[in-house]
C-alpha cells in the first residue's frame, strides 16, 4: 500500500494483461466452436418410431395448445371404415356421433370417399397433440397417424420442454433442411 | 472412484436380460426374410411398433379417381432471420454504447431498451438469448456430437467482447430480460451492503449448476427457470407466469432483481467489465464531490469516497493476508468435498439416472401395479437394465467429478467475497463499481458538471 506513485501503473498493467487474456480466451472459445458449427440451424423433432404416446406432448409444451400435432401420412393410410384412430374401442356404431370418437377435441374429420373407403383429416387448430389417435391407429391400423412438431407453431426453445419430459427419449435436434421424421416411410416420399 | 449403487445392482439384476422384448428382437433378426410371419407374430403378440413391417391394411385403390392429399410439412422460420438477429444484436450494442459513452443520454438508452424488449423479447420470443447461450457453449465444448448453431456463438461472444471494451452496455438495454425489469424499477429501495454481498453469491452458484447440468447433457436449467420467456410469448405454464410476475413485482422495489441476484451471464459480464478498457464515469470531467449522484443509482453500484486515507498497519495486513491464504484453499476443499458428497442428489435431475433408479426400485414382473410412463417406455424400447445402469454409472462418475469442481468453485467464490470485504481501497471521488454497474446512464443526469463545448 506504500507505493503510491507506481500503483496506478501496476494496476493498469494487470488490467491490460487480464483484458488481453480474457479477449484471447473468449476469442478462442468462439473460434474453436465456430470451426465445428453446423451451417444450418437445428430444430426440435420427435421420432414416431420411439414415441410411446404417453400424452405428455399435450401438456409439457410451452405453448397452449402444444406445437406437437397429429399428422396424417395419407399414403400410409388404409382408409378403413373401422378406424382405430377415429373410433373408441367400445364404439357402438361407426358414425360420427361424438360418443364414438376417440379424439377428445373432435379434431379428426371423417369423410366418405367410396365404398368401403373413408378419409381422415386432422384439424390442426383443434388438435392438442395428446396422441390418443396415434395409439389407436398404431395398435389396430397401419400407423399412419403420427405425432410431429409443427414448425409453423414451434417457437424452437433452446431446450425443448417436451424433450425434457419425454419418457421415450424420442425428441432430438434435427437439421432444418429435413425437419420432419415419419415412421415407415422416408420423409421425401410423403410429399 | 466410488462404487455407485448401480454398479452393485448390476450383478443382482441379471434376470432383466430375459425380458420377452429381447427374445422377439432376436427372433426378428433371424426371420427378417419372411415378412408375413413377422406381421402375424406382431399381431399375435399385440406389439405396437411396426417400424419395419408392411401395412396391416392394404393401400386403397380408388375407382372414383380420388387421389390422396399430400401430408403438409410447414417449414420452420427461415434461417435468414437467425443471421439477421445477430446483426440486430451488433447494431443495438453499437448504438447503445455510442449513446452511453458519447451522448451520455439516458433517454436514448431507454428507447433502445424499449426496442430490445419489443424485438428480442416479444418478436423473437426470447430464444435464443445470451444468458441461455452459456449452456449451448458448455454442451458444445463437452459433447462434440452437439452441433452448435453459429448464431448461438454470436449471441454468447459479441456481448462479452463489447463488455471487454466498454463495460456492461449489453445489460443497459440490449438484453430483453434486463430491459423489462429496468422499465419497472419505479421505487427502488437501497439494500444493505451485506444483503447485496450475500445475494450476489447466488448467480455464481446458479452459473456453476447450469454449467454442470449442461456439461453432463442433463438439462438447460437457465432456460427452464427463465422468468420472462413466458411473458415474451404471452403463453406459458402457470409456474412460469408466476415466477415472471414475482420478478416484475419485486423489480418495482428492488431494481433488476434477476440481473443482480440470479443472472449467470451477469457473472461473466461482471468479471469481464472489471478489466474493461473503458467504463462509464458519473462525471464527464472531474468529480466535485457535490453528493448529488449519491442516491441516483437504483442498483447500489456507486462507490462513495472514503473520507480518511487509512494506512494499514503492516503487521495487521500481513496477518490478514496469511489468514485469507489459509481460509481460501480450505473453503475450496470443504466446498469440493461437500459437492462430491451430494453428487448422487445432483445427478437425480438427469433423466437416465432417474430411470436407472426407478428400474432398480420397481419390480418389473409385478402385474398388479400401474407402471410409470418411463418404465413402460423402457420396456417397449427393448433395452436391457444393464445398459441403463451402465449409462447411469457413467453419468454418476461425471457428476462426482463435477460435484468436486462445482463445490470447489463455490468455495472459491465465498473466499474471494470474504477477501473483498476485508480489502480496503482508497477513493477520493464518487465512482461507478465497474463490475456491478449496468451502464444504465441514470446517474449522468444527476451530475452538475457539464463538458465545456
Amino acid at each position: 500500500m506504500d507505493e503510491n506513485v507506481k500503483r496506478i501503473d501496476r494496476r493498469d498493467f494487470i488490467n491490460s494483461a487480464l483484458r488481453i487474456s480474457v479477449g484471447i480466451a473468449v476469442g478462442s472459445i468462439g473460434g474453436v466452436l465456430l470451426a465445428r458449427t453446423s451451417k444450418d440451424d437445428m430444430v426440435w423433432q420427435l421420432d414416431p418410431a420411439k414415441c410411446v404416446q404417453c400424452g405428455r406432448c399435450a401438456t409439457s409444451c410451452v405453448l397452449t395448445p402444444s406445437a406437437v400435432k397429429c399428422v396424417h401420412v395419407y399414403n400410409m393410410c388404409g382408409y378403413c371404415d373401422l378406424c382405430g384412430g377415429y373410433f373408441r374401442p367400445e364404439a357402438k356404431n361407426l358414425t360420427t356421433a361424438a360418443e364414438n370418437q376417440l379424439c377428445p377435441t373432435a379434431a379428426i374429420e371423417r369423410k366418405y370417399i367410396e365404398d368401403p373407403f373413408f378419409e381422415y383429416h386432422i384439424n390442426e387448430d383443434l388438435c392438442i397433440g395428446c396422441g390418443k389417435c396415434v395409439e389407436g391407429c398404431g395398435s389396430f391400423g397401419n400407423g399412419s397417424m403420427q405425432l410431429q412438431v409443427r414448425h409453423d407453431l414451434c417457437v424452437n426453445c433452446n431446450q425443448c420442454a417436451i424433450a425434457r419430459d419425454c419418457p421415450a427419449d424420442a425428441f432430438s435436434r434435427v437439421s432444418r433442411e429435413s425437419p420432419y421424421i415419419f415412421k415407415g416411410f422416408s420423409t421425401d416420399e410423403t410429399t | 472412484m466410488k462404487l455407485h449403487k448401480f454398479q452393485i445392482a448390476k450383478y443382482n439384476f441379471q434376470f432383466l436380460l430375459k425380458l420377452p422384448a429381447i427374445k422377439i428382437q432376436t427372433l426378428l433378426a433371424t426371420m427378417n426374410s419372411n415378412k408375413i410371419k413377422i406381421i402375424v407374430l406382431f399381431i399375435l403378440l399385440g406389439i405396437q411398433t411396426v417400424a419395419i413391417s408392411g401395412p396391416r391394411f392394404p393401400m386403397p385403390e380408388f375407382e372414383s379417381g380420388h387421389t390422396q392429399p399430400p401430408t403438409l410439412q410447414p417449414e420452420p422460420r427461415s434461417d435468414f432471420f437467425e443471421i439477421f438477429d445477430a446483426f440486430v444484436l451488433i447494431a443495438a450494442l453499437t448504438v447503445i454504447t455510442w449513446l452511453i459513452h458519447k451522448k451520455r443520454s439516458r433517454r436514448g438508452v431507454f428507447w433502445v431498451s424499449i426496442f430490445s424488449l419489443l424485438y428480442f423479447g416479444f418478436i423473437r420470443e426470447g430464444c435464443i438469448c445470451s444468458i441461455g447461450a452459456i449452456q449451448n457453449i458448455t454442451l458444445a465444448l463437452f459433447n462434440p456430437s452437439y452441433q452448435i448453431p453459429a448464431t448461438v456463438i454470436a449471441f454468447f461472444v459479441i456481448p462479452l467482447i463489447y463488455t471487454l471494451f466498454y463495460g456492461r452496455t449489453f445489460c443497459a438495454g440490449v438484453c430483453p430480460l434486463g430491459a423489462i425489469q429496468d422499465i419497472f424499477a419505479l421505487q427502488p429501495v437501497d439494500l444493505k451492503t451485506w444483503v447485496q454481498k450475500i445475494l450476489g453469491l447466488i448467480p455464481f452458484i446458479y452459473l456453476g449448476l447450469a454449467i454442470l447440468y449442461a456439461a453432463t447433457s442433463t438439462d438447460f436449467i437457465i432456460c427452464r427457470y427463465d422468468p420472462f420467456v413466458g411473458i415474451f410469448r404471452l403463453d406459458a405454464t402457470f409456474f412460469m407466469f408466476s415466477i415472471g410476475a414475482l420478478f416484475i413485482i419485486t423489480s418495482v422495489f428492488i431494481a433488476r432483481p434477476y440481473c443482480r441476484f440470479f443472472c449467470p451471464y451477469g457473472v461473466l459480464l461482471n468479471l469481464i467489465s472489471r478489466v474493461s478498457k473503458k467504463h462509464v464515469e458519473i462525471t464527464p470531467t472531474h468529480c466535485i464531490n457535490c453528493r448529488l449522484c449519491e442516491n441516483s443509482c437504483p442498483f447500489g453500484a456507486i462507490e462513495k469516497p472514503v473520507p480518511v486515507k487509512e494506512i494499514g498497519n503492516k503487521n495487521t495486513a500481513l496477518r490478514k493476508f496469511m489468514t485469507l491464504s489459509f481460509i481460501i484453499p480450505l473453503l475450496i476443499f470443504i466446498g469440493g468435498w461437500t459437492g462430491s458428497q451430494f453428487h448422487e442428489n445432483l445427478a437425480m435431475v438427469n433423466a437416465d439416472v432417474r430411470l436407472a433408479n426407478e428400474i432398480l426400485t420397481t419390480d418389473l414382473q409385478d402385474k398388479t401395479i400401474e407402471f410409470s410412463e418411463e418404465i413402460k417406455a423402457f420396456k417397449s424400447s427393448g433395452k436391457t437394465a444393464d445398459e441403463i445402469y451402465a449409462k447411469a454409472n457413467e453419468i454418476l462418475d461425471d457428476f462426482y467429478i463435477g460435484g468436486w469442481i462445482l463445490g470447489g468453485f463455490i468455495g472459491l467464490v465465498f473466499g474471494i467475497t470474504l477477501a473483498s470485504v476485508s480489502i480496503f481501497r482508497y477513493r477520493e471521488d464518487y465512482k461507478t463499481n465497474k463490475g456491478e454497474c449496468f451502464s444504465c446512464a441514470r446517474c449522468f443526469d444527476y451530475c452538475p458538471v457539464k463538458v465545456e463545448s
